[in-house]
């Protein structure tokens, strides 16, 4: 499903290049539920950013699902999110003055689903994280744990072949956190691909796969 | 822009009412005050025409001035007056005069009491004309007659009299038709009652006047054959202005003024006054719309650096937008569209409040009855459609800096901004 040949990238800093990914190879097959570990500055975010078309490698390539995804134009990258990946971020990234249901739609309404039918799949979505009856509330008046989960909602609605979760559960406790990880295993259990980037050594345990990142080369996978 | 899209658009619009409020407001404003400009002027141009009156378009006067060069043995400021055998010699042999209507004058402005009727007096204007004269310069005839040739040739001493004539020397109803009245204590009987068809000042002055047969005035008050000034109207499609320095340079020979003298003789024309009349306006009109323009792009600009802030501060929100899927373009039009909405929302509310004034103010000025020199200001749907449509394509670029500043933060730092 994704595959990384010899990814590199380096950034600008004050007039330095520091060089954050040293030549990354990776391969996760369809269906795969892995971690993505390192300590701060190991470059697992720069990974994740570059897997999540938010951001260009300098050299290397990936290829998703089979295609290419080198040097894309802004237009192109939103498709090919929009078509492949579904995001969950540390801080949710709900928008605050949508509803439940507008937030976990959103994705559709790029994708010019008209409003009735956004509605129905995501109420239909936000059934399956167990939040039904907070559909017409706001990001506001939720837990951080339910706001997490309409998130996931959110990422999965348009269907896409790879979930990429963010420390998902580094706003959360716990037992929030194993909740929110249950779901997202539940989730692979659907046959989707779910990549977490985390720093928690039991949230990783949960996973299939863990790859540890340091100073910008995988040590293991 | 379909429903979806609108909703999209209100949706983010009501996050921040009072913004939105305050900077429609500038809109509203600037457009409210193009339109109540606009109409001020037209208003002011309705007035100062209708003050013109209906006088013919290619009439005017003449008069006699004194000399400024000297010329056959006379020397340079000499006064001259024309005499009635001018005017007889003018109608002869200039072919392109339609009308033309000696006239003398005594009396009038802050002179003393000069006409009584009764225990009545009044300080009157006291014109010697011929019945020419409403044919150049017409007036509502609501009694009885104007002087007619027959007077003339009579030289019967009869008159016309203005409205406020009537009123001040005559009791309410009576009828004056026969009466004698008396001018510096000569017994002049009334024919006719006129109505001045100007407005404001122009009509009071016509109003407050007492007309003669020519012939009668001179005999009465010693003219002889001396005219004051003449009227004239030229034929259609003959402009005045030619026929006024044809008729001087005829009457410079006949009066042995030098044949380049500029000025010996005076004239006005209604047809400089109206250009006169239009140049200001137009000007006026100019002025007006520029200023309302000013107006209205300040208040776009208002809306402009609002959509900035705003654009910054849901830097995060459009982050996330386009991590899930938005592309570029259409960041950029719900931008566009959030800032033309804004301006069209602003621009109906200020185009609806000014047009409200405007009839209001006219509704206020007809029930007030004669309002001077302003009367039915209107603004013409032209300017409103034409300052709208520049409303909207300033809307459109106004949008297209805070549009592309939004999308030029990546998704990724945009998503990193708490």
């Amino acid at each position: 499903m994704i595959l990384l040949e010899n990814i590199t990238k380096s950034y600008e800093v004050g007039g330095n290049s520091i060089q954050v990914l040293k030549g990354i190879d990776l391969n996760i097959k369809s269906g795969e539920l892995v971690s993505i570990m390192g300590s701060s500055g190991s470059g697992k975010s720069t990974l994740l950013n570059i897997l999540g078309m938010l951001d260009n490698y300098d050299g290397g390539a990936y290829a998703l699902d089979g295609k290419l995804i080198k040097d894309l134009s802004e237009k192109k990258a939103a498709i090919y999110r929009s078509q492949f990946l579904g995001f969950v971020f540390q801080s949710f990234n709900l928008i605050n003055f949508k509803t439940a249901w507008e937030n976990v739609s959103l994705p559709l309404y790029y994708q010019k689903v008209p409003r009735s039918k956004r509605k129905e799949l995501a109420l239909q979505r936000l059934e399956e994280v167990g939040l039904l009856d907070w559909a017409e509330h706001l990001p506001s008046e939720m837990s951080g744990g339910q706001k997490q989960r309409v998130a996931i909602a959110r990422a999965l609605i348009a269907d896409p072949k790879v979930i990429l979760a963010d420390e998902p559960t580094g706003a959360l406790d716990s037992i929030t956190s194993m909740e929110v990880l249950d779901l997202l295993k539940k989730v692979n259990a659907a046959g989707k691909t779910v990549i977490i980037v985390t720093h928690e050594n039991e949230i990783a345990a949960e996973t299939e796969r863990i790859i540890r990142l340091k100073d910008g080369r995988i040590i293991s996978a | 822009m379909d429903k979806d899209v609108l909703k999209e658009i209100l949706s983010v619009m009501v996050q921040n009412p009072m913004r939105t409020i305050l900077s429609m407001i500038g809109v509203a404003w600037g457009i409210f005050m193009l339109v109540i400009m606009m109409a001020a002027s037209s208003g002011l141009e309705n007035g100062v025409k209708a003050d013109i009156g209906n006088r013919a378009a290619n009439s005017g006067g003449v008069w006699s001035m004194m000399t400024s060069i000297p010329y056959k043995g006379f020397k340079r400021g000499r006064r001259f007056d024309m005499d009635m055998d001018d005017i007889q010699f003018l109608e002869e042999n200039v072919q392109e005069i339609d009308v033309i209507s000696p006239r003398c004058q005594a009396g009038g402005w802050q002179g003393g009491n000069n006409a009584s009727y009764d225990n009545n007096t009044g300080s009157f204007n006291i014109y010697g004309e011929t019945p020419g004269l409403v044919e150049i310069q017409p007036m509502n005839i609501t009694q009885g007659r104007f002087i007619n040739a027959a007077d003339i040739k009579d030289e019967r001493k009869v008159c016309s009299i203005g409205k406020k004539v009537f009123t001040t020397l005559f009791v309410k109803g009576e009828n004056p038709i026969g009466k004698y009245i008396q001018i510096n204590n000569v017994n002049v009987q009334v024919i006719g009652v006129i109505a001045s068809m100007k407005e404001g000042d122009d009509s009071a002055e016509e109003n407050e006047s007492i007309f003669m047969p020519i012939t009668a005035f001179q005999r009465t008050f010693n003219y002889g054959k001396t005219i004051g000034w003449f009227s004239v109207k030229s034929v259609d499609g003959y402009p005045i202005s030619k026929l006024q320095d044809e008729i001087k340079s005829k009457l410079k020979i006949r009066k042995s003024v030098h044949p380049a003298d500029q000025r010996a003789f005076g004239s006005w024309n209604m047809e400089e006054e109206l250009a006169d009349v239009n140049t200001l306006f137009a000007s006026l009109r100019f002025i007006s719309f520029s200023v309302g323009i000013l107006a209205l792009f300040a208040g776009i600009i208002g809306i402009g650096n609002i959509m900035l802030v705003s654009v910054t501060e849901r830097t995060k929100e459009i982050g996330i937008r386009r991590a899930l899927g938005a592309a570029p373009s259409v960041i950029i039009k719900q931008i566009i569209s959030e800032t033309l909405l804004i301006t069209i929302v602003a621009g109906l509310l200020g185009i609806f409040f000014g047009v409200l004034t405007v009839e209001l103010l006219n509704n206020t000025l007809a029930a007030m009855g004669d309002s001077g020199s302003f009367r039915n200001p209107t603004v013409s749907f032209n300017v409103v459609f034409g300052s709208f449509l520049i409303l909207i394509v300033a809307g459109v670029f106004t949008g297209l800096l805070p549009a592309y500043s939004a999308v030029r933060v990546k998704p990724i730092d945009a998503l990193r901004k708490e």
